[in-house]
Formats: C-alpha cells, sequence, structure tokens
C-alpha cells in the first residue's frame, strides 16, 4: 500500500534503464510521432517491432506492460464498439436493416485499438525503465531551454518531486483517518453510490486539511533551507548524454525514416 | 552572535502581541534551550531567528546582519540552520540523500562539492548507510536526524530546533538529543526549543517563556530553584527535582546541582 | 465482563507476501475497570494489538472477545465498535465537522440514537473533557487551540458513551499542563463512570502513576503482562530491551548501588516519599 507511486517502476540494470531519462523521454516522443504518422493497420508493425526491441532490451517481463493496460479495458471495449457502430462503409458483411457491419469498420476499430494499445505501452516502457526521481530531473532539464518563453520547467518538476515524496506520507494519513472514523462506526461499504460518496467526507476533509497543514510546514521549511525558486540552482546528480544516448536516439531515427520511407513507397 | 533587542511581534489579525518586549543575546558556542507551555511564544521566537518573522517592533539582529534587511535574508538562513517538529512535513524529496542536497544545491554549489558536504553530513549525523533510502521508510527519530543533515549541509554556524523532539518516541528523542549534543560540542551554536523539562538538563542556559514575555533565565540549576515562577508559567520541573524537593522539605540536605538520579543518590550517600 | 485476548497471532501482508509475525501468540484478560498501560518500544506491535480490540484488523489467528462478543464475527464487530472507543494518536487530525457539536455527534448518530439522546451525549462528553457546551458546540474545531482540538476529538470518542476506552499516546505532543487535563480526565472516567482505560504511552511515570496494569510488548510478544510494581521491578531487563523506567525507579536503582537498602518495587513519588518519611533511609 505504501509504495504505490506514480507509474510502476521496476529496478533494473539494462541498457535501457541506464538510459539519460532525456533520452528516453525524446525516444518516446518520437515513438508517440510514429503512431500517428501510421493511418493503416499494417503499418503499426514498425513502431511494434520498435516497441518488442525495447522491451527485450529492457529485460522487462510482459506481465507489467499487460497490468499496465488492465486499467484501459473497458475504454478499450467502449472504443472498439464505438468505431465498430459508427464507421460506416462499402463492403457489408452483414446487415440488420437498422445496421451494417462493414469490413471498413471493423478494419478502423482494429487499428484505433492497436494504436491506443501501443502508446500505453509506450508511456509504461518509459515509467517501467525510469525512476520518477530520474524522470522529474529529465522533465526539468529538456524543458529548460523553453523558460525564454516562460515555461515553467523547475517548477512544475518540484511540483512533481514533492508530490511523489508526499504520496506515501498522504497514504498513510488517510489509512489513520479511516481507522479513526471505523471507530465511531462510520460505514464505508454499504449503501448506494450517494450514500458511500457522502461517506467519505469524514476522510477528505481531514485529509485535505492536513495537506494543507502540510504544505504550509514544508514551505517554510523549504524557505528555511535558502529555497528561492530554480534561478542558480544547482543539482547533486548531473545528468550526462553516453555514447550510448547517442546510439539510442539514432536507432530510433532510424526507426521513424524507415517508418517515413515506408510509408510514402506504399501510399 | 544573535541579538534580540526589544523585539515585539504580532500575529497579523491577532489580538495580543506574541512576543513583548523580548532582549536576549546569545553568544557563540552556547547551548541555549527556550521552553514554553503551547501558546508561550517560544516558537514565535524561534522563527524571528533566521527571519522567517519579521519583528513588529526592535531588531534582531544574526551574525552581524539584521533580519529585516532583505538582502541578507539568503545569507542569515545559510548561517542559521533550522528544524521543525514535524519530521515528515520538512523533508523535500524521496531519496534521502538527494534531501540533504536540496540546501546546497539552492546556494549554486558545485555538484563535487554538493557530494562532500552530503557525505559529511550524513556523516555528521550517523546516517551515511541510508543514504540511497526511501525517506517514508525511516523512523522519526531517523527522519529528524536527516533533517538536520540537510541543514547541516548548508554549513550553518547556529541550529535552531523548534519542538524537533515533540513528535518523537523516547528513542527517536534521545536520538536526536544526543546528535545535538555531540554538535554542540564540536562548536556549534545551538537553540532548542521544547516543552520537556528534561530536555534541559545538558544545556548552558535555560530562557523560560510566558506570555510572550521571558520570565526566567539562568542555568538549569537556576531555574529549577524557582518552582513556583514553573508552575506559573505551565511549567513542571522534571520528576527528580520535584523529589528533590520534597525531601529537603522533610529534612534531608540537597543542594541544587542534583538533577539527576545519580546526583541524588550521591549526596544521600556521599562516597 | 472483560475482554479476553486467546492466542492471538497477527502478520501483515506485503506484495502478496506473509511478513513475520507483528503479534505472536498472545494470551491474557483485561479485567473490566482497570487502567492498564501498554508499553514497547515503536515496533513492538503495540498499535496493531490495539486494532484487534475493535476488530479494525480482524483476528486470523486466536480470538478476541469483549463481553463476550467474539470479534472474528462480522456482526458482533458492529456491537463491539459502540463498547469499545478508540483514540488514535493526534486524534485531533480526524475533526471534520463545521461545529464541535457536529463533530462530536458523527458516533452517536451512527449509533443510530435519537436526536435528544445525541444531544444529551454530545454535551455530557463536551462537559467531561472541560469544553462548556454553551461555550464551544457552535464553533468550528478548526479555530480551536491545540489542546482544545485534542479534547474535542476525545469528547468525539466519549460520547458513544464506550465501556472500554482506548487511547494511543493521547498526551504526545501536549504541553505539561495538557498532559495533566488528559489524565486527570482518565481517571475521572474510571472512577466515576467505571470506564475500563487501556493505554499506549512512552511516560514511565504516568504509566507507574496511574495504571492499575502493565503490559509491556517485545517485538510481538509478552514480556510482561503484571502490576507497576512488579513490571518496573524487572527494572535491568526492561533496560537492556530498550525501554526506560519511571524517574522513581532510577531513584532507587541509583541508591541501591549505593548499598542503601530499597526495595526496587517502590515506583510512584508518593511511594517512595512515604518509605523516606517511615525513616527507612540508612545511609
Amino acid at each position: 500500500m505504501r509504495d504505490i507511486t506514480l507509474g510502476q517502476y521496476v529496478a533494473g540494470n539494462s541498457v535501457i534503464h541506464k538510459l539519460d531519462p532525456r533520452t528516453k523521454i525524446a525516444m518516446m516522443i518520437l515513438y508517440i510521432v510514429m503512431t500517428f504518422l501510421v493511418k493503416k493497420i499494417w503499418f503499426m508493425a514498425i513502431p511494434f517491432a520498435y516497441l518488442v526491441l525495447e522491451l527485450i532490451l529492457s529485460g522487462i517481463s510482459l506481465r507489467y506492460i499487460v497490468n499496465s493496460l488492465k486499467p484501459i479495458r473497458f475504454l478499450l471495449i467502449f472504443m472498439f464498439l464505438l468505431n465498430l457502430f459508427f464507421t460506416s462503409g462499402e463492403h457489408v458483411w452483414l446487415d440488420l436493416g437498422f445496421w451494417k457491419l462493414t469490413g471498413e469498420a471493423v478494419m478502423q476499430s482494429c487499428f484505433l485499438s492497436v494504436r491506443i494499445i501501443l502508446l500505453v505501452a509506450g508511456a509504461s516502457m518509459l515509467t517501467l525503465t525510469t525512476s520518477p526521481i530520474a524522470l522529474t530531473d529529465g522533465i526539468e532539464r529538456l524543458f529548460m531551454p523553453l523558460k525564454v518563453f516562460h515555461f515553467p520547467a523547475h517548477e512544475l518538476a518540484m511540483m512533481m518531486t514533492i508530490a511523489l515524496r508526499f504520496v506515501p506520507t498522504l497514504m498513510d494519513e488517510s489509512e489513520k483517518i479511516r481507522n479513526a472514523q471505523m471507530s465511531r462506526g462510520a460505514d464505508f461499504e454499504s449503501g448506494n453510490i450517494f450514500k458511500r460518496v457522502k461517506s467519505m467526507i469524514p476522510i477528505l476533509i481531514p485529509l485535505f486539511v492536513s495537506s494543507f497543514r502540510k504544505a504550509d510546514e514544508l514551505a517554510t521549511a523549504m524557505e528555511s533551507r535558502c529555497y528561492h525558486g530554480g534561478d542558480g540552482r544547482t543539482r547533486l546528480h548531473q545528468l550526462r548524454f553516453q555514447k550510448t544516448d547517442l546510439f539510442a536516439i539514432l536507432i530510433t531515427l532510424l526507426f521513424v525514416a524507415v517508418l517515413i520511407v515506408t510509408l510514402v513507397l506504399f501510399s | 552572535m544573535i541579538q534580540f533587542d526589544h523585539v515585539t511581534f504580532q500575529y497579523e489579525k491577532a489580538e495580543t502581541p506574541a512576543l513583548t518586549d523580548v532582549s536576549l543575546v546569545i553568544e557563540q558556542g552556547e547551548f541555549v534551550t527556550i521552553v514554553g507551555h503551547n501558546g508561550s511564544g517560544k516558537s514565535t521566537l524561534a522563527k524571528h531567528i533566521n527571519g522567517l518573522l519579521l519583528p513588529t517592533e526592535g531588531v534582531v539582529t544574526v551574525c552581524g546582519m539584521r533580519t529585516d534587511h532583505e538582502e541578507d535574508t539568503l545569507a542569515i538562513r545559510q548561517k542559521v540552520g533550522m528544524a521543525f517538529q514535524n519530521p515528515d512535513n520538512q523533508l523535500v524529496t524521496t531519496v534521502v540523500e538527494e534531501d540533504v542536497a536540496f540546501g546546497p544545491e539552492n546556494l549554486g554549489i558545485a555538484p563535487n562539492e554538493i557530494r562532500v558536504r552530503v557525505d559529511e553530513a550524513l556523516a555528521a549525523v550517523g546516517m551515511s548507510d541510508y543514504a540511497t533510502f526511501a525517506v517514508h521508510h525511516l523512523s522519526g527519530g531517523q527522519k529528524q536526524r536527516i533533517a538536520i543533515a540537510g541543514i547541516l549541509a548548508l554549513k550553518p554556524e547556529i541550529l535552531v530546533l523548534d519542538e524537533a523532539s515533540a513528535m518523537l518516541d523516547p528513542s527517536g528523542r534521545a536520538e536526536l538529543l544526543e546528535t545535538v549534543s555531540k554538535l554542540h560540542d564540536e562548536g556549534m551554536t545551538v537553540v532548542m526549543v521544547t516543552q520537556y523539562m528534561e530536555e534541559t538538563v545538558g544545556c548552558d542556559r535555560v530562557v523560560v517563556m510566558n506570555g510572550g514575555r521571558i520570565v526566567l533565565t539562568g542555568t538549569p540549576t537556576e531555574v529549577f530553584q524557582q518552582p513556583e515562577l514553573l508552575a506559573e508559567s505551565n511549567l513542571v520541573p522534571p520528576e527528580t527535582v520535584r523529589i528533590r524537593d520534597t525531601l529537603r522539605t522533610i529534612g534531608f540536605t540537597l543542594s541544587d546541582r542534583v538533577l539527576t538520579a545519580e546526583q541524588l543518590a550521591e549526596e544521600l550517600c556521599p562516597s | 465482563m472483560s475482554i479476553v485476548i486467546d492466542h492471538l497471532t497477527f502478520a501483515y501482508t506485503e506484495g502478496g507476501k506473509k511478513l513475520e509475525p507483528t503479534l505472536k501468540d498472545l494470551t491474557f484478560t483485561i479485567e473490566e475497570g482497570s487502567f492498564l498501560g501498554i508499553i514497547g518500544h515503536t515496533g513492538s506491535g503495540k498499535s496493531t494489538f490495539v486494532k484487534h480490540l475493535n476488530g479494525l484488523i480482524p483476528c486470523e489467528k486466536g480470538t478476541v472477545t469483549v463481553d463476550g462478543h467474539d470479534l472474528s464475527d462480522k456482526a458482533e464487530r458492529r456491537i463491539v465498535r459502540s463498547l469499545v472507543g478508540m483514540v488514535f494518536q493526534y486524534p485531533e487530525y480526524q475533526l471534520f465537522a463545521e461545529s464541535v457539536f457536529e463533530d462530536v455527534a458523527f458516533g452517536p448518530r451512527n449509533m443510530k440514537l435519537d436526536a435528544d439522546e445525541v444531544k444529551k451525549r454530545v454535551e455530557h462528553a463536551m462537559e467531561l473533557v472541560g469544553l462548556e457546551p454553551e461555550r464551544f458546540s457552535a464553533r468550528s474545531p478548526f479555530e480551536l487551540s491545540g489542546g482544545e482540538r485534542r479534547r474535542a476529538a476525545i469528547a468525539g470518542v466519549l460520547a458513544m458513551q464506550p465501556k472500554y476506552l482506548v487511547l494511543d499516546e493521547p498526551m504526545a505532543g501536549l504541553d505539561p499542563l495538557g498532559r495533566k487535563e488528559i489524565l486527570t480526565l482518565l481517571e475521572k472516567l474510571r472512577t466515576e463512570s467505571g470506564c475500563t482505560v487501556i493505554m499506549i504511552s512512552h511516560s514511565m511515570d504516568d504509566i507507574a502513576n496511574h495504571a492499575t496494569k502493565v503490559l509491556v510488548l517485545e517485538q510481538g510478544s509478552v514480556f510482561a503482562y503484571d502490576t507497576p510494581r512488579a513490571v518496573f521491578l524487572r527494572a535491568e531487563e526492561l533496560q537492556r530491551i530498550g525501554l526506560s523506567v519511571p524517574s522513581v525507579t532510577k531513584i532507587c536503582i541509583a541508591l541501591q548501588k549505593k548499598g542503601v537498602q530499597i526495595p526496587a518495587s517502590i515506583c510512584t513519588e508518593q511511594a517512595l516519599i512515604d518509605w523516606f518519611k517511615e525513616g527507612n533511609f540508612h545511609a
């Protein structure tokens, strides 16, 4: 319970794990671009191959990827059915009068489902192989140049750091409050949805109050430790690009190039 | 080193001042404890030392700098390290060493120098083995030691503890006190705010606060000699001192120096 | 009637795996009307144990029976929740309602009592903890002082009129006056309404002065379960497992080392002074 953090980092020592977080973020962005360039299901083979390669190199068990897809299974089914019903086409496979099942609809449904699966799986690869802290660091430094456009890269990263730090603390806290209210006869398990939502109030209010207090105390503590925003700040851990980072980016770009060439040739 | 000159402070919207005409001088290398009941103004006093609060009237000077001169704020906060009550609410990052590095990072110190400072600070509080641990897996006492390491990494000259032991269990409290007295022995000026009279026993000077004023100051021995004044401030001397006083009333001769069980036994049965 | 703990063993589960048991084969009876002090250092299983007393943690192995109600039965657990009141550490963090009255009324209302009875109980509980209903009922719990908030939270438990009151370090973080107020309240509850008090505390002095029975937990097992005098007689053993002893016991030990014939079972200030007064002291 206490170790739930954002994403599900699986510690490891693979080539992928050791890549600079900025590299991995860039790789993911390029990968997303690939899945969006593709308009026909068959061409999804290329980003799929890329994902498989990454998965093998990272040594992450397929089970984790499957798990990451579980929360979106209903969304997937919903999307699939929606497209099945509302995509029109010429190749009618089944005619029920009020609705025609067309070949195009099936293709479209499969295509969109595959795209979503590949997107989520790709994003999971990033969080599975990158610790939340490294990810935060990566985001901060990758977006640093955008400061010219007043993009709050440092503030964003600091917010993520603090959120990560306080997730376990707040989990503990809510468990304590829950126990206390249950001891006073609160019932969180029975009744309809409205009753249940209402029964959460005695947990949520104290939790909010305590979060505000925590925020206040933390701000004081940070100020006392000379925090004055991101200007002139240095970091204990420096991020450094290695040869492998360059290599990883080149391979990714190669995949993008192959995809573009294929798309041009076959359309 | 720290000088309060007729300081009065009133919180916004408050009807009465939290501090009234407080004057206090703390010398370099001193170990001062500030005691008082909840709401006596002791924490408000502590928060004036590093400019978290600024006096409504009067002046606070730290290492020759006035806390109300904004351009000196950062320099003062680097000289005055401050630890707070709730061990959970003062650690900023998930990993121990990153948290200790937070202060020096803010000062823009070079990464290799930060590394050295972090390692030294963790060693000073005896937490070197925990450098890569997740903060939320530590005990309360350990978290407070990390908080102190985070302060030490700023190389301060003064350490202020604002009820830092209040939420700890006895072993956590002992851990903390041991760490603090070791730092004091190495030359650190320490200001410790507490409501536990027992914790004042080893310090150089006790400042008793009540209703926003300093009502008594002196060595622990001197302060414990004033049970009536302490009672007025809603404080009680440590149990051993109370027993000493009762024994006196039934005819035993015991000096004011008696603060611990061993000293009591020693005076009752001189060897 | 009493709370009977019979061969209670419990282990937490993490990531699908059972951890080393937190409680190991606890067997003893908490008699009605007693003041039980529970001591042990952090991680000894104290908090886990008290969570068994009202079924917040269901019994896995062994049983807990409160006045004949077996806590392994889900229906019985609801009855027990109103018999056993729980005050957790820093209980003021559980306050949530817009007024002190509403907050204190939360428990009684969950017991499905009628409005008159709720009002009666709330006001009685507030008076007990020293928050006069006329002054405090309508106030927001969030604008009270620290000590008042703590007492309001305790009133929220007392309003359920529990027969057994369990408190996990109720004095933590309070100043000497606040601590004294809580201890006085507990004594009053015990003597006036016959409430059984079960208190976890790190303050050996408080335990020595108030408890009629002391339970020492060490790594999940019962290290000692006896009167304070008998428990603190084993001062050396307690210190060996990293627990402290009352200030008075420390004085007795220091005197014994000097060759004074003083019984180590003396653990309260009063007993020590009496011993001196009776002229037992010979240097």
